[in-house]
């Protein structure tokens, strides 16, 4: 597997091909822990679940306006990936950016792949 | 055809007799007309004390609007030739059945001066009594204003802690030899009067009252009190004027005179609730007064039912003082009694000839087995009356006979709590109380029933699931043996045997914390890393704006100038928020993940390390300065904090543990409010547990007396670990008390007297985590790897988030607000 789509399944993809920003070795992110990385002026949270697949989301909590979702515990929910916020403890589906305990909120998806030994993420 | 039914008097009697009317009165066959003289509609009497309290809204629930109810209004005479009640405003009301719920008045002792004393029974009663107090205190000015309670029953001591509340100083005169003669023996007395005591009021025994003065009451043989407000709570008695006044005949110590279809000697008329007396007896208790309301309001319906005695059990209501009495305790049997004088408990039972059958008993200090022994009262005990003492609530409901009563003021038996639970699906109390009315009056059964919901629930497959969550179907409890027996090291070979999926933040935190408990390494070795919660993950505390917390330890709460500076000093240096805490240390605020080994470096070369701020793990060991300095210290409550904080630290356990220690009974460091916490006494220490600050605070129990250093170490080294090993998760040590069956007597027998043989086992726990400890934020300054994780940004190390932004306040930063949008 080289490339793990965050949100949009295939035949979405914009026009203009996307830009992907390299952020650090596979090998720095250790399973279920996730990091945060500087892209453009986006603070994105990148997680690697145990199986190895690989998640990007908008480090920012909508709940607590804190930069901090990537210090989330990172988990399942019937089946899905998940990241719970380390603030106020909602629980975020990795797939989709979904809320799941709170359907009306999401936060964005970044597309994110293995490079060889890097790790790139894109807008999506 | 409609009949007209009139009620005179609208106490609870009155009310529930007019509730069961007209729920079963389906073909509206009464007209009902209720009489009150109070100025308001029914209310419950039983909780009147938090009308004072918490000034609680004690009104039952209105009636249906087909009911008049006539308040402020008196029945003043009957005439049963016409058929008609007259009452104080000028009214007559014809009526076909007539039903006296007037209840009873408080004895009031005809001494001299009676007239200036208060009476404890209704509303009104409580708000005069509330505003002489408030004239009381300011004619005192000088010293705390006092008050007498005549009468030491189970209603003189409720209002004298009622009147103590109010700030008073009280005083409990009770011409009997000892406190609540009506329900205790001498010994129970004896230890009631400790208790009593202990709460700070006087209580003044076997001498009789001479007559109430301005400002002061006389008792025999010439002993004044000085007190402004006095309040009489001697007995009460029926109040059967009308009956009388009508003919009917009435006890010779008062009561009207019922048959048990609680009907008088004229057939239209009925007396229910504490005016009546039925089979030769006045019950002063809300449990029969509802029971003949009920039997009443079928005998309106044609039905046959009968009054036949009733359950007096009773248990004081007062905080902090178990008192409880049931079945008949002055039965002519066999004695178990046991005291515990160290501890303040007495209990006794009364047993039948052959040990077997439960006739009565007493509870005084711990009542907690009230509940199981009362509903066991004329039944075959499950074991030997000794068993029954001790583990009393341990007894399980579920083996309970069906026609037991549970709930004795509402008369609700075992069987019909059995029955509502399997014929209306119920699966939790709530339900089970709407249905049965278990547990709605004083609720003393409320456990009871739980018991016996589970087991129903039980039985019939309905899982009472303790899961910690979806991913594991055990408890912590469980999981820590699971893990401690087959040496589990890791949560992915946990999960993988014993759970699903990959966990959640429910369960990581839990089986980290496990982990830990029993010594798996650092908590941030390898996979333990990502099951660490919000604060554990960067070993600081994480504030609103996402950054962090830094508390060093301070043993003890001692610390020297050189340290005091350093603490300063890197404050100043990385611009940290400084506040004292309430244990006695100092909380640096406003660090960034990228600052905190910085930060912890200089620390730890001032000679600083951890203080597992962040950690659900021992905090601090507060101490008062103790016998070194103080005038009236008896030990050396410092060195004694130090040595258990550095016992202690870093030992992980379900919740946060603290602790104090204080030098004199004078409790400076507060020891009463902490999980464990010792006062010092002239012969050594006093050990208390489990005791709670926070939300809903507890006072700590008293567990061993006048200890020697190293027999209180060793105490609480199982405490801990026996916490530890059997509490749900984030159950702090009160609330795993509580809930631990049998209670305090119970983790005695495991820690004092090895009861469960686990005491060598839970001694070497302790000494593994004592030679195990190593300082965690040194561990990761050596550790490359791990200082790595300190960062912001995987891709700009050094660089700071951006959005943290402060603002000054007071001299100092605070997190400047952020916009929150979602
Ligand atoms: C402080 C306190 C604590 C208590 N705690 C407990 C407890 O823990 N457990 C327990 O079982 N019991 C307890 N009791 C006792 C319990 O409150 C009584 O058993 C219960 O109130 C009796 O109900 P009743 O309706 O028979 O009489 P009451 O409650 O006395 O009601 C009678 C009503 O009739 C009115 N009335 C009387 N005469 C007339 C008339 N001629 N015309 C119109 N109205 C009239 C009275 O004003 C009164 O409102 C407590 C009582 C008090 C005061």
């Amino acid at each position: 597997m080289t490339e793990t789509l965050a949100s949009a399944p295939a035949g979405t993809g914009t026009l203009a091909a996307p830009r992907w920003t390299a952020v650090c070795d596979y090998d720095d992110l250790q399973p279920e822990r996730g990091v945060c990385a500087l892209v453009g002026d986006r603070q994105v949270a990148i997680f690697r679940t145990y199986e190895g697949a690989l998640y990007a989301l908008s480090g920012h909590d909508p709940f607590s306006g804190a930069n901090v979702l990537a210090w989330g515990i990172v988990g399942t929910r019937a089946g899905l990936p998940t990241v719970a916020s380390p603030m106020y403890k909602q629980v975020f589906d990795l797939t989709t950016g979904r809320c799941l305990d709170d359907p009306a909120v999401s936060v964005p998806t970044f597309r994110v792949r293995r490079a060889g030994g890097r790790v790139e993420v894109a807008e999506s | 055809m409609t009949s007209r039914l009139v009620v005179v008097g609208h106490g609870p009697a009155a009310h529930r007799l007019v509730e069961a009317l007209r729920e079963r009165d389906s073909a509206g066959r009464w007209r009902i007309t209720v009489v009150g003289e109070e100025p308001r509609t029914a209310y419950d009497r039983v909780a009147l004390t938090s009308y004072l309290t918490d000034g609680a809204d004690l009104g039952y629930p209105p009636h249906d609007e087909s009911v008049t109810v006539r308040t402020g209004e008196r029945v003043t005479a009957i005439d049963r030739a016409a058929g008609v009640v007259r009452t104080d405003a000028g009214a007559t009301l014809p009526y076909d059945a007539l039903v006296l719920a007037t209840g009873s008045v408080p004895f009031v002792p005809p001494v001299p001066g009676a007239e200036n004393a208060f009476v404890y029974r209704t509303i009104d009663d409580l708000d005069a009594l509330r505003a002489a107090v408030a004239t009381s205190g300011d004619l005192t000015m000088s010293r705390r204003a006092a008050g007498v309670v005549v009468g030491g029953g189970l209603l003189g001591l409720e209002a004298a802690r009622a009147l103590q509340g109010l700030g008073l100083d009280t005083h409990v005169v009770e011409v009997a030899p000892w406190l609540m003669p009506r329900q205790l023996d001498e010994g129970g007395g004896a230890m009631l009067r400790r208790h009593i005591e202990a709460l700070g009021m006087t209580v003044h025994t076997g001498v009789g009252l001479d007559r109430v003065e301005p400002g002061a009451v006389r008792l025999a043989g010439d002993v004044v009190i000085d007190a402004g407000v006095v309040v009489f709570s001697a007995g009460i008695r029926p109040r059967d004027d009308l009956a009388r006044a009508a003919g009917l005949p009435v006890g010779e110590r008062g009561g009207v005179v019922v048959d048990d279809a609680c009907r008088t000697e004229d057939p239209r008329v009925f007396a229910i609730g504490e005016c009546a007396l039925v089979g030769g007896m006045v019950y002063g208790l809300v449990g029969p007064c509802f029971t003949m309301a009920e039997v009443v309001a079928d005998r309106l319906l044609g039905g046959e039912a009968r009054f036949t005695g009733a359950d007096l059990s009773t248990q004081l209501k007062l905080m902090g003082v178990d008192v409880a009495s049931f079945g008949d305790p002055s039965a002519d049997a066999l004695d178990v009694i046991y005291t515990d004088p160290v501890a303040g408990i007495y209990k006794r039972l009364v047993v039948s000839d052959d040990a077997q059958t439960l006739l009565g008993g007493v509870l005084v200090g711990d009542a907690s087995s009230y509940p199981t022994l009362r509903a066991y009262v004329g039944a075959k005990l499950p074991g030997t009356p000794e068993q029954a003492l001790f583990g009393g609530t341990e007894a399980a409901g579920g083996a309970l006979p069906g026609a037991t009563v549970i709930c004795s003021c509402n008369n609700v038996t075992a069987g019909t709590i059995r029955a509502a639970i399997a014929e209306d699906g119920l699966t939790d109390v709530p339900a089970v109380k709407a249905c049965t009315r278990a547990g709605t009056g004083c609720g003393s059964c409320v456990p009871l029933v739980k018991k016996i919901l589970d087991a129903e629930l039980t039985a019939a497959g309905v899982e009472v699931s303790k899961a910690l969550c979806e991913h594991f179907d055990h408890s912590r409890a469980e999981l820590f043996d699971i893990v401690r027996v087959r040496g589990i090291t890791t949560f992915s070979q946990l999960i993988a045997e014993h759970g699903h999926g990959r966990g959640c933040d429910i369960c990581k935190p839990v089986v980290a914390s496990i982990l830990a408990s029993l010594g798996n390494g650092h908590i941030l070795d390898g996979e333990q890393a990502g099951l660490q919660d919000t604060n554990d993950r960067f070993l600081a505390n994480m504030q609103k704006n996402g950054t962090y917390s830094v508390v060093p330890r301070i043993p003890g709460g001692e610390i020297t100038p050189e340290k005091l500076i350093v603490i300063g000093e890197v404050a100043r240096e990385f611009g940290l928020y400084t506040k004292i805490t309430g244990g006695q240390r100092i909380d640096l605020f406003g660090a960034r993940v990228e600052q905190l080994p910085e930060i912890w470096k200089r620390l730890i070369d001032a000679g600083f390390e951890s203080g597992h701020a962040y950690g659900k793990a021992l905090r601090t060991v507060k101490s008062c300065v103790g016998s070194t300095w103080c005038r009236y210290g008896v030990q050396d409550s410092v060195a004694l904090a130090i040595r258990l904080e550095l016992r202690y630290r870093g030992l992980r356990a379900p919740h946060k543990i603290k602790s104090a220690v204080s030098g004199c009974a004078r409790e400076c460091a507060e020891a009463q409010s902490k999980d464990f916490g010792v006062i010092a006494t002239e012969r050594g220490w006093n050990l208390y547990v489990a005791g709670n600050g926070g939300m809903r605070p507890r006072h700590a129990d008293l567990f061993a007396q006048d200890l020697d250093e190293d027999t209180l170490v060793r105490y609480i080294d199982r405490f801990l670990m026996f916490y530890i090993r059997t509490a749900d998760r984030l159950q702090r040590t009160a609330s795993w008390l509580e809930n631990l069956e049998g209670g305090l007597d119970y983790l005695r027998e495991v820690i004092v007297e090895d009861r469960l043989g686990i005491c060598a086992e839970l001694d070497a726990a302790m000494e593994r985590h004592v030679a195990g400890y190593s300082d965690e934020w040194r561990a990761i300054l050596e550790d490359p790897e791990k200082l790595r994780r300190f960062v912001s940004f995987v891709n700009a190390p050094g660089m700071p988030d951006p959005s943290i932004v402060f603002e000054p306040e007071r001299d100092q930063i605070k997190p400047a607000m952020v916009e929150v949008t979602r």
